[in-house]
């Protein structure tokens, strides 16, 4: 047998599997079969040495990386395609959304967005009670979690406050499931501290919500409004990514003689081979692949001209500490005032490069700049901006270094804030730290509390029982396998805990 | 004017452990207990700049300067805490000290992020008059004047310094070692007349923010708890904060490391007799469940 059928033969035959996961195998197989975009030789030598990376997208782009509908228009007007009226009750909007969402791709095959659920059903709850709603609500979040078993789908709610957004809350914490993100918007000037509270409380149950900084994001995406989606990227609505490629700033540090040759050469040098490879990913699936001739396009659920290819870089931690070696400069990024400078500079550098030029397929002909949260394989590389775990400084400095990149990444970042298990007694421990937080800018954030079941991964959520079974019997969940794979490579539960006081912990000894 | 200075250990940025919200925690330097159970004994001495330490800090962070003191370069020390085990005062050459403005400083630089701060240590009372200074300057700068200031105390300071420094504070976290004075002095080096008193004084003023036993199994009076003690639980009020902190090995050197641990059951025992006593605000230690994955 080939090579191509040995592969194929045992996906078949993985007794891990379920059948559909083998499917999604065999087209990925397939995709891998043709030739890739068509490069220059420049370009092939930085992916194949993966300073440039593609995220998987496959040879062949037909559909966009991230799209986010206007499901509040869909819900409006109904579908033509669908063959669906306009949504009259709660009843009909939680099943037509839950049609929809068949229909929207993502670079996962499941939708990456789910709308601004709270928004969005708000028209249709005055007749129902707040028993009745919880019961629907719990009833559909369950039917997510089982019919679309990844945990990159995500949900949208806040700043306001309402019945939909406190019934999720609550369902959340109750059923502490990992599908789906969930993001809550925060605004200073409509966010209750009440409702805030109830977000940190939820926190501290669940590990979930994630926070977002709602007016940053929202003076980025004036015109289109955004939402927080997959591993907090942040996009147009109506609109999405159509790509994202990504930068590995170690190794582009690696290959620089000094500070200057970096920013002056290195930088510039494979940023413009970033740029190739959007160009080349893009061509193909807005000329090419005919995937805007859907009906979500012809239906006004998104516009072409709203998708931006996101440029995202990771690894900055080791570039910072490379180029720290190379200036004599003893510490390391988190830990020293020459190499927590020397990092926003890097975020500066490219914000510069990446707004000043110009793209073809994106939204106002701009890229977006993204610290990508990283992937399970990321072995020698920390996510994005972030402090490599298990080196974090304490969590409020922690907090400053973080926020000191926060203005210069429109389409997202992230990070994990860390937290030992005694906060779970003082809830309000929590509330502060988030306020605080967004006070100084962070744009968004994640906060992690240690012994929770539901463990952030990069961004997405796995539970821990699943890692154990996950090598027993495979899981119904498409992202466990990434889980497990970040927890033996990258190193994600070696996150440092802020411990407090061992006198407030007890753990018998068996 | 000589403006009064601290010694500091430590300061703690975010604390979910010593009072409500998230708490700036000031560690004074130098305690006037010598609790065999202390988790952190380096902090009771003052350092007398012996020089001890200097020879033995691998990281060359500790030297003598021209006036005869040891000074401590934070940028070198790679916190291998070498030093602290070699002092044989329970000192710390690896100290900090703080005006008034410098700690306000601090403060300021936080005020995003705490609902307020707590001075603890060692204890913070041994530095009274630059608490008092400090405290007195938190209160009337406008952008620190609302936060909650606590402060964790042994309770071995006197009336009449209570009576100053009680007007600046929202309240003292007193901690009980044990009740019976023998027993106290067992523990602590040092009877509890004056813990008991200030108990008393506390209540009275309405000043106490929380009531904390540490519970060590075998070693500590509360189990089962002396008459007397029960007496004063019962004469609380059913709302006063409580918290029973298990005794751990973690920090502790001497002949504590070979007291046992708290278990879930002794803190659970103990707990039953405060809820008897009426008293129903009582927190207990977070139970955490020793990790286990299947990856190494």
């Amino acid at each position: 047998m080939t090579l191509i059928q040995d592969r194929l033969l045992s996906i078949a035959t993985d007794p891990l599997l379920s059948f559909k996961q083998k499917s999604r195998q065999f087209a990925l197989s397939a995709d891998e079969q043709l030739p890739y975009l068509s490069l220059s030789d420049g370009l092939s030598t930085a992916l194949e040495s993966r300073v440039v990376c593609d995220m998987f997208e496959g040879h062949a782009p037909f559909k966009p990386r991230y799209v986010l509908p206007d499901y509040a228009l869909f819900l409006k007007q109904g579908s033509c395609y669908l063959e669906l009226p306009p949504a009259d009750t709660l009843d009909e909007a939680l099943t037509y959304l839950g049609i929809l969402y068949h229909h929207v791709p993502s670079v996962t095959d499941l939708p990456v967005f789910l709308g601004h659920i709270d928004r969005l059903l708000l028209p249709y709850i005055d007749d129902v009670s707040d028993a009745q709603l919880y019961q629907k609500l719990k009833l559909f979040w369950i039917q997510l979690d089982r019919t679309l078993p990844d945990a990159f789908v995500h949900a949208n709610i806040g700043p306001e406050d309402n019945r939909i957004a406190r019934a999720i809350l609550a369902i959340e914490a109750e059923l502490k499931q990992t599908v789906p993100n969930l993001t809550f918007m925060y605004d200073p000037a409509i966010t209750s501290d009440d409702l805030l509270r109830a977000v940190t409380d939820t926190l501290c149950q669940c590990n979930k919500p994630h926070i977002a900084n709602n007016p940053l994001h929202e003076a980025q995406f004036t015109d289109t409004g955004f939402g927080i989606v997959s591993c907090y990227n942040a996009l147009s609505l109506g609109g999405g990514a159509n790509t994202l490629v990504r930068l590995n700033l170690r190794k582009v540090a690696e290959q620089s003689d000094s500070l200057e040759d970096f920013f002056a050469h290195q930088l510039p040098r494979y940023s413009d081979l970033m740029f190739e490879l959007i160009e080349a990913r893009t061509d193909f699936l807005h000329n090419r692949s005919g995937f805007f001739n859907s009906f979500l396009v012809s239906e006004g659920l998104i516009h072409e001209d709203r998708f931006s290819p996101m440029w995202g870089v990771f690894g900055l931690a080791q570039a910072v500490n490379h180029l720290g070696s190379l200036a004599n400069k003893q510490g390391s990024y988190g830990n020293s005032e020459w190499h927590n400078a020397l990092a926003p500079r890097i975020s500066q550098a490219l914000s510069d490069i990446v707004t000043e030029t110009f793209v073809t397929f994106g939204y106002k002909n701009r890229a977006l700049l993204h610290s990508q949260a990283g992937i399970s394989t990321d072995s020698e590389e920390t996510p994005g901006t972030r402090i490599p775990y298990g080196e974090e400084p304490d969590i409020i400095s922690h907090v400053k270094i973080a926020a000191s990149h926060h203005a210069y990444y429109p389409s997202g970042i992230s990070d994990v804030l860390q937290l030992d298990q005694t906060v779970v007694d003082n809830p309000e421990s929590v509330f502060q730290l988030c306020k605080g937080a967004l006070q100084i800018g962070m744009r968004e954030f994640t906060v992690n509390i240690a012994h929770q079941d539901l463990v952030r991964v990069t961004g997405f959520m796995i539970k821990r029982s699943d890692i154990e079974k996950l090598q027993a019997e495979g899981s119904r969940s498409n992202t466990a396998a990434l889980g497990v794979e970040a927890v033996e490579k990258t190193g994600i539960l070696n996150r440092r805990p802020r411990v407090v006081s061992d006198e407030l912990t007890v753990s018998d000894y068996q | 004017m000589n403006s009064p200075s601290a010694i500091i250990n430590k300061i703690l940025t975010f604390s979910a452990v010593d009072g409500p919200g998230n708490r700036l925690v000031v560690f004074f330097q130098g305690c006037n207990l010598a609790c065999l159970n202390c988790h952190n004994p380096y902090t009771m001495g003052r350092c007398n700049d012996c020089g001890d330490c200097i020879p033995h800090c691998p990281q060359q962070a500790l030297s003598m300067d021209d006036t005869g003191t040891v000074r401590w370069d934070a940028d070198l020390c790679s916190q291998c805490d070498t030093c602290l085990s070699v002092c044989t005062f329970s000192a710390s050459p690896k100290t900090l000290r703080y005006s008034v403005s410098e700690l306000l400083d601090v403060v300021q630089d936080n005020t995003p992020f705490i609902s307020g701060i707590t001075l603890s240590g060692g204890e913070a009372t041994t530095q009274l008059p630059f608490i008092l200074a400090f405290l007195t300057a938190l209160r009337t700068n406008p952008a620190t004047a609302a936060l909650s200031c606590l402060v964790d105390s042994n309770g071995l300071l006197g009336k009449t310094a209570w009576q100053q420094l009680l007007p600046l504070v929202d309240g003292v976290m007193l901690d009980i070692k044990a009740w019976h004075t023998d027993q106290h002095k067992a523990i602590t080096g040092s009877h509890n007349h004056r813990v008991k008193a200030s108990l008393d004084q506390l209540i009275r003023s309405k000043k106490l923010a929380e009531l904390r036993f540490l519970l060590i199994p075998s070693v500590t009076d509360f189990d089962p708890p002396p008459d007397d003690l029960l007496l004063m639980l019962r004469g609380l009020s059913p709302e006063t904060p409580i918290r029973i902190n298990g005794f751990q090995h973690h920090g502790v050197v001497g002949a504590a490391a070979f007291w046992p641990p708290a278990q879930s059951d002794d803190i659970s025992r103990f707990q039953q007799v405060l809820h008897s006593a009426g008293l129903l605000n009582v927190k207990i230690p977070v139970h955490t469940e020793k990790m286990s994955l299947p990856f190494r």
